[in-house]
Formats: structure tokens, C-alpha cells, sequence
């Protein structure tokens, strides 16, 4: 049957793929990664250089001292403490309140289910940019503005519909005579997600996870309304206090953000092949 | 729960305080009924915001597609160092997009940008271009940084939908005699189709509701000759010489209305199904 396939250039093309697809790659690459190498080379130039013009592509100055000076700095510190703080909880809280309902969603066909997952789509349409009034007032009446407490809770709102979206595919994939086979062996409903469900769901659960935690982490306008303390800050907000209208680091900014980066990409890489058999798992059936 | 508090309880202020007077500081002075409205859809500059949008939304998330279908075809073959260049691609996504658009103003910059001097020394272009200040460039290069970091999400979105078509789907197309772009168009275009489905929903709403790239290309503009409806909403809150919340808040709720219909849209042009979600 092969032999029908084969076709005249086939031959010349396999040898041809070993050199072209890592070339195009690292092509690839190169424009993915050309703006933030831009950002580390700035970061490693004396903030004034980063105005020069012309510009130049290599600093003439190489120098660590932005690096220095954000981690020496008490308010980065505090900053990076509160992105840390808030990421984690916020994440922890989704997944927390996310996977029981996205069980529920996906186990019970209870009226209005369509009309539910539509809803929670829609939840995602209201831009945090027009909330922004309204969250600000509702936590200044509970005088929770400036605590992390807000911060965390906002957030976990903002991402606890898209986390049941991706999961409840998740869980409606999972054949149901593989509950109550568990549960026939005398684990009680709680005992099956622990033990039984939960498992099989694990790339769900990732990659709803790292898409909380990049969104957390990335969040921006909450977080510059809700946090006017300076040290309560998070880094999004905090490190653009490095190029004002008055002060002009440049290299602190793009240091800082390097910093910021950092945790996310070894997030990814500890999970990116979870994250790839994960992401539309659920829902392509 | 916690949803209701935190999207529907503001939600419902935003639809309260869009029908509310306010003075230049934020306090409520009474009710205004739909006064708020009128002037939103009264304002000069309401064409030109509605224009951009179009604009911005259907080029980064047409463009996001294309190229992202083209990269996760290309992620999905085994080739030397792909681990690597699946890394390169996450890096737009990692990063945050006010970091990015802040370095992407400097990377545009006329005369401190690199952009110009890659370009020149490439004899792509003759001289530099401001593109930023010139009218006919902003818009474009805000569509570049939109799709830069809109493409790590969809492609990865589309590279898991290709792992899940199964082998022997492409191989019996193939016995069949398809050619590779028939096979592609015949056989994996629809099988993508619920992965497509979700990244074009999901691009649509972040893009529309996208505010930092526009905010802060455009921070020299004192007008509304690049904004977008989020943009607009915020700039008649805070900083154009109308100030007022409560116009701010109904231009927020005709924009949670245009995004619903476009995505309504959407669903019915592609005739979304319960079980495709």
C-alpha cells in the first residue's frame, strides 16, 4: 500500500526536512524572541543608553548593576512579594472551587446547563477595564481596598469561569461506569474525584492552572486601582514607577521585567507537555 | 459566588452608574436617566472609535489565526530543537503585556527605537518611519504588537487540537490519493474545528476588551484617532476634558453588548453546538 503514496520529490524532501525545519525554526524563534532580547540587552546597559540615538544593538556599557539595584530595592522586593502572594492564592482558590463545579457541570444535566456554560462565557466579556468603578466602590464600602484580600479575591472571579469552561471538558470525557465501579468498591463521592477522577483529569487541572497563574500574574488595571500603597503593590504595577515622567531607568524597568518573567517561563517548562495534550482535550470528542 | 460579587455586583453598578450624573471628581449628583446614552452615541468622536475597533479586532484576530494554524502545523512536526523553538513562542505570553507595549513604544521610537536602524541597515526602508506619530503607521504597528502576543495562546490552543486528530485520520486521506493541501483542507480543517472555535472566541473577547497595547502606543494622541471602545470608556472617565463616569459607564455597557453580538455572530456564522464547547 506504501508504494501508492510515494511520491517522485518524497525522497528528496526527507533529506531536505533535517536541515529546513530546525533553519525555519530557528527563524521562528528569532522573531518570537527578538523584542524581549532587545529588553535583556537594555536591561544590561546604563539606563541612559537606552535613549541614545542612534540606538545601538549592543550596549557599549555592559553592566549588571539594574539587576543590583531592583534586588537590593526594599519596594521590588515588597512587589515581587505581593505578585507572588497573589498569584499563588488566587490559583490555589480557582482550582479549589473550580474543579467541583466543573464535575458538577459536566456529571448532572440539570436544566439550563447550555445556558450556564453560556453565562460563564459571557462573565468573560466584561472587560476588568469597565468593572474597575464598581469593584473599587464594593471594596471601599467593605474597607478592603489596599489589602491583598480584594486583590485575590478579584482575580479568582476574573479566572473562575474560564477555568470551569476548560474543565468541565475534562470531566464530561470521562466514561461514568469508571465512577461507579469506584464507588461499587466502597469509596464514597468524595473519595472517587480524590482518588479516581482527579488523576485522569490531571492535564485539565494543569493547564487550567497555568492559565490562572499567567493571568493573575499578568493582571494590570485591578490591581493599579484597588493597590495605591506603595509597597502592596504588585510587580505589573509597581516596576513601571522605574520610568516616570521624572525618573528615566530604563535598564531597572527592563530588569524588573526579566525578573518577572522568570517564574512564568520555568512554570511552562515544567508543564508544557501537560499544557499541549491538555488544552482542547475536552473538547474535541 | 465569589462571581457574583466580583462581575455581577460591579456590573451592576457599571448599568447603575450609567444612568447617573456625576460631577468632575467622581461624586453622584442624581440620576440621568438615559441622558448618558444619548451623549455617548452623540459623540464626535463615536465613529472613529467604532472604525478602530472593527479594524483592531478583525486584523489581530484574523491575522492571529492564519499565522497561528501555519506555526502549530509547523510545532506539531518532529523536527531538531523544537522544544526550544515551543519555548521561544511562549515568551510573548509570559510576559506582561503593559511590559511589553512600554518596550515596544521604545522599539518604535524615532529616534532612540531600533526598529528604524534594523530596517534601514536591512534597505527595507529608505529613512525612518514614526511609527507612532504618523497616522498612518500607528494603527498598524499596534496590530503587530496585538498579534505578537496573541499567537502564543492560539497556537498552542491549535498545536493541542492537531495532537488530538489521531494518525490514521491523515494516512487514510493520504491512500485515498488526497494531496498534502487537499488532505489538509479536507481532513484536518474540520477536525480542528472545535480548537479553532474556542481560540476565536476566546481572542475575540481578549482582544476587544484589550487595553494596554492601545493605551500605551498611544499615549501621545490627546484625541480618540486610535482608540478603541475600552480605551474611549476609560479616557471618558479619567483623563478627556468630558470626565464623567457616568458616560464612561454607558459607553462600558455598549461594549459589553457589541462584544456579546459579535460573538453571537460568530456562534451562528459557525453554528455552534453544545457539545463543540
Amino acid at each position: 500500500m506504501s508504494t501508492v503514496i510515494a511520491r517522485p520529490q518524497a525522497g528528496g524532501w526527507r533529506r531536505a526536512r533535517r536541515f529546513v525545519l530546525p533553519v525555519a525554526g530557528l527563524l521562528v524563534a528569532i522573531v518570537f524572541l527578538a523584542p524581549y532580547v532587545v529588553m535583556l540587552l537594555d536591561s544590561l546597559r546604563p539606563g541612559s543608553e537606552a535613549l541614545q540615538s542612534p540606538p545601538s544593538f549592543l550596549p557599549h556599557h555592559w553592566t549588571l548593576g539594574a539587576y543590583g539595584d531592583i534586588l537590593g530595592d526594599s519596594r521590588f522586593q515588597n512587589w515581587l512579594k505581593t505578585s507572588l502572594l497573589v498569584a499563588f492564592a488566587s490559583t490555589a482558590i480557582v482550582i479549589l472551587v473550580a474543579i467541583p463545579a466543573a464535575y458538577f457541570t459536566a456529571r448532572f444535566k440539570f436544566p439550563g446547563r447550555t445556558a450556564f456554560l453560556f453565562l460563564v462565557l459571557v462573565t468573560q466579556m466584561f472587560a476588568p477595564t469597565s468593572l474597575v468603578v464598581g469593584i473599587y466602590r464594593e471594596f471601599f464600602e467593605l474597607s478592603m481596598v489596599n489589602t491583598y484580600g480584594a486583590l485575590i479575591l478579584t482575580n479568582s472571579a476574573f479566572n473562575l469561569a474560564f477555568a470551569v469552561w476548560i474543565m468541565h471538558g475534562f470531566f464530561a470525557a470521562l466514561p461514568k461506569e469508571l465512577e461507579e465501579a469506584a464507588e461499587l468498591d466502597g469509596n464514597g463521592r468524595v473519595g472517587t474525584m480524590m482518588r479516581v477522577m482527579l488523576p485522569l483529569t490531571l492535564p485539565g487541572v494543569v493547564t487550567a492552572t497555568i492559565f490562572t497563574f499567567i493571568a493573575v500574574w499578568n493582571e494590570y488595571v485591578v490591581a493599579l486601582t484597588l493597590m495605591q500603597d506603595d509597597d502592596k503593590k504588585p510587580l505589573t504595577v509597581g516596576i513601571n514607577s522605574y520610568v516616570t515622567g521624572y525618573e528615566q531607568n530604563w535598564d531597572q524597568l527592563f530588569a524588573a521585567s526579566i525578573v518577572a518573567i522568570v517564574p512564568v517561563v520555568i512554570l511552562f517548562a515544567v508543564i508544557e507537555k501537560h499544557l499541549v495534550g491538555g488544552l482542547t482535550a475536552g473538547s474535541v470528542k | 459566588m465569589l462571581i457574583f460579587g466580583v462581575v455581577i455586583y460591579p456590573a451592576i453598578e457599571l448599568v447603575r452608574a450609567s444612568t447617573g450624573e456625576y460631577s468632575i471628581t467622581g461624586l453622584r449628583r442624581g440620576s440621568n436617566g438615559v441622558e448618558n446614552y444619548a451623549n455617548v452615541l452623540s459623540h464626535p468622536a463615536l465613529g472613529t472609535v467604532l472604525v478602530n475597533t472593527l479594524i483592531w479586532v478583525v486584523a489581530v484576530v484574523a491575522i492571529t489565526i492564519l499565522l497561528s494554524l501555519g506555526l502549530a502545523q509547523f510545532l506539531s512536526k518532529d523536527f531538531w530543537g523544537r522544544r526550544a523553538v515551543r519555548w521561544a513562542v511562549l515568551v510573548p505570553w509570559a510576559a506582561s503585556l503593559v511590559i511589553t507595549s512600554r518596550l515596544f513604544t521604545l522599539i518604535f521610537d524615532y529616534y532612540h527605537g531600533i526598529l528604524n536602524v534594523l530596517l534601514t541597515k536591512l534597505h527595507i526602508i529608505s529613512e525612518p518611519v514614526d511609527w507612532l506619530g504618523d497616522d498612518t503607521w500607528t494603527m498598524p504597528s499596534m496590530i503587530l504588537v496585538g498579534v505578537l502576543v496573541s499567537i502564543p495562546f492560539t497556537a498552542y490552543v491549535l498545536l493541542a487540537g492537531l495532537n488530538a486528530i489521531p494518525g490514521e485520520v491523515h494516512e487514510a486521506a493520504r491512500i485515498d490519493g488526497a494531496g498534502p493541501w487537499q488532505a489538509w483542507r479536507r481532513v484536518t480543517l474540520p477536525l480542528l474545528r472545535p480548537a479553532l472555535l474556542v481560540s476565536a472566541v476566546l481572542n475575540m473577547i481578549y482582544v476587544f476588551n484589550s487595553f494596554p497595547i492601545i493605551w500605551t502606543l498611544n499615549d501621545r494622541n490627546p484625541g480618540y484617532t486610535h482608540d478603541t471602545t475600552i480605551t474611549f470608556m476609560y479616557k471618558l472617565a479619567f483623563k478627556s476634558a468630558d470626565r464623567d463616569v457616568g458616560m464612561s459607564a454607558a459607553a462600558g455597557v455598549f461594549n459589553v453588548l457589541l462584544i456579546l453580538v459579535a460573538v453571537v455572530l460568530y456562534l451562528r456564522l459557525v453554528k455552534w453546538r453544545e457539545e463543540d464547547a
